[in-house]
């Protein structure tokens, strides 16, 4: 049960760096992202590939994965950065499919749909089956705290209040003279990387990847945990990742608990649960618990103010 | 390898007429509510679905089965844009994006809980390919042209001769404008939904004719239409048309150098080469 408990805070903990990630681009620039599980794969391929084909220190895989999340990231923004956001839309969500149709085609570099297996973890053969799990739990948390230090920093600076501006409105962020462009690709270079991270950590620690992992539903995951938590704010997605993985998991449980359903069946219900729950979510609580921060921590906002700053209202 | 080229040819403009069904529905959706609507995915597969219970259960023929994929399909679409997706539009397009990934993979789940994850093929005689010199056609494939032409042409008909149409095209053009003359926009919405819906359910029974079909049918397709629907510009009929021979056509033409699974990767190239030149699409309004 503990080692459960264990697993269970380390999912929490990917969840979180993906929130924090889609935080930077969505919540604090207000760039659409529907392909997030796509540079999550980035991240866990690149991490996989280097340690167990060129035998890398996981280490290095790890920056590696951080580092190519940020590079895909830079090119699909340069790419995108003068769409209107519904096009965006279509384009994060199909390079994320496209990403996954690759890695399931191109055997000779990801193993296709097999996957790659035996991803080295750290200290995993010294420290026994539930002695990696904490190690990991606990690396997991203090990656965590570090991102969402560096990331609450970026918001209370000059840049992320730019980022905020041009979320609000990029021509006056034009007008005033900040270059709009640079900043929505720096935004998706920033995010990607702690999404790119993410999916590192993943690989390395379940020690096994395959195409059908990255699906769009974990990208709903993370807007659920954002959207729980609340846009625009790095507290409220780490505490909404919490609640997601709590929530998934809970269903995990209800399920059993139905008579007569086959193995497909209770997945398929498991999926319909979740997907609802996004559906009523994004519907009654687009604030999320916890709101975002008014640009300076100890200032309380004006009341009213809320709802005119809040993306999903763009 | 140049001999193939005909054939890839013939087979593009099957796969691209019939990929130009969901491409009208998507697109025309897209002109009336403004938002990709990405639960196109589950539409098509849930018509798919339809027509299979309709061909295998009830002994219907392609046809009638195709009416059935078009009603069950276009209700599904009436009823998820009146219950989910419309209480979304006040909040922005993106969010109601998203809402529809999540309806799309609540629907994809609801068909998977139903009938399971495996195969299933259509009753359909067994007919031997038509040889013309290297050319291979199959009946049942010109039998699919056919019916997307007729449902091509039954769209374009609607949309210029019907008052329906009509007011339709002139709330995707100008709704404020619409609204003075009396149309009732909600009345449109609801319609488009349902043939939009409809369409799909058609396009994603068509794309199963020829192979087989499964919960993910439609999401495997999405691609693809959106690629349809961007390349000729989201918003125009005659575009998404002209998008999805386009997308066809490369998509069979790519197999000369890249393996069939790559199908949906061309459709996303073909959106991305088509955004960097010429964003608003082949026939469609500005982009960004």
């Amino acid at each position: 049960m503990e080692n459960y408990l264990i697993a269970m805070g380390v999912s929490a903990g990917i969840y979180a760096l993906m929130a924090l990630g889609l935080n930077v681009i969505w919540g604090m620039a207000g760039l659409v992202n529907l392909g997030l599980v796509g540079f999550f794969a980035v991240g866990a391929y690149t991490s996989a590939l280097l340690t167990t084909k060129l035998g890398l220190p996981i280490l290095l895989g790890v920056v590696a994965g951080a580092g190519m999340g940020a590079l895909v990231g830079v090119l699909v923004a340069l790419i995108t950065a003068r769409l209107r956001g519904d096009y965006l839309a279509i384009v994060t969500l199909g390079f994320a499919e496209a990403l996954r149709v690759i890695a399931s085609n191109e055997v000779w570099l990801t193993n296709g749909t097999d996957g790659i297996s035996g991803i080295p973890g750290p200290f995993r053969a010294d420290l026994g089956p539930v002695g990696f799990n904490l190690f990991f739990l606990i690396l997991v948390a203090a990656l965590v705290t570090a991102v969402f230090f560096a990331f609450e920093r970026l918001s209370y600076s000059p840049f992320g209040r730019v980022l905020r501006a041009i979320r609000d409105d990029d021509q006056v962020a034009a007008v005033a003279g900040k270059w709009v462009i640079a900043y929505k690709v720096q935004a998706f270079a920033i995010g990607c990387a702690a999404l790119g991270l993410a999916g590192a950590l993943y690989g390395h620690y379940t020690s096994y990847i395959a195409p059908e992992i990255f699906v769009p539903l974990l990208t709903l995951y993370i807007k659920l945990s954002l959207l729980a938590g609340g846009v625009g704010n790095n507290r409220g997605a780490v505490i909404g990742a919490v609640l997601v993985v709590a929530f998934l998991e809970s269903t995990r449980f209800i399920i059993p608990l139905l008579p007569g359903l086959s193995a497909v069946q209770g997945a398929a219900l498991r999926e319909i649960i979740v997907s609802g729950a996004l559906i009523v979510l994004l519907r009654f609580r687009t604030q999320g618990l916890v709101p975002e921060a008014h640009s300076h921590p100890l200032i309380p906002r004006q009341p009213g103010a809320a709802a005119k700053e809040s993306p999903t209202h763009a | 390898m140049l001999s193939e080229i005909p054939q890839l040819l013939i087979n593009g403009i099957m796969a691209g007429a019939i990929l130009a069904v969901p491409a009208i529905g998507l697109t025309a959706i897209y002109a009336v509510l403004r938002f990709p609507n990405f639960s196109l995915a589950s539409h098509a597969t849930i018509g798919a679905f339809a027509g299979y219970v309709a061909n295998t259960q009830l002994g219907f023929s392609v046809v009638p089965a195709l009416f059935c994929a078009f009603l069950v399909a276009g209700l599904v679409g009436l009823l998820s844009d009146e219950f989910v997706l419309k209480p979304f539009r006040s909040a922005g397009f993106i969010t109601t994006a998203i809402g529809s990934i999540a309806l799309t993979i609540a629907l994809e789940n609801v068909v998977r809980f139903i009938f399971g994850n495996s195969l299933n093929g259509y009753d359909l005689p067994m007919q031997r390919d038509w040889r013309f010199g290297d050319l291979r056609i199959g009946p049942q494939q010109v039998e699919n042209l056919a019916i997307s032409v007729v449902v091509m042409a039954v769209v374009f008909a609607f949309l210029s001769f019907t008052r329906t149409g009509k007011a339709m095209r002139a709330v995707a053009d100008n709704p404020s404008l619409a609204d003075i003359k009396g149309i009732d926009a909600a009345r449109i919405a609801r319609i488009v939904s349902f043939a939009g819906m409809g369409l799909a359910g058609v396009g994603g029974m068509l794309i199963g004719l020829d192979t087989s079909i499964d919960p993910l049918t439609g999401f495997r397709a999405m691609l693809s239409v959106f690629a349809a629907a961007v390349v000729g510009g989201l918003g125009s009929i005659p575009g998404a048309v002209v998008g999805a021979l386009t997308v066809g056509i490369g998509e069979e033409l790519s197999l000369l150098f890249l393996s069939p699974s790559y199908r949906s990767v061309i459709g996303f190239l073909a959106i991305l080469l088509v955004l960097i030149l010429r964003p608003r699409g082949i026939l469609g309004q500005r982009a960004y």
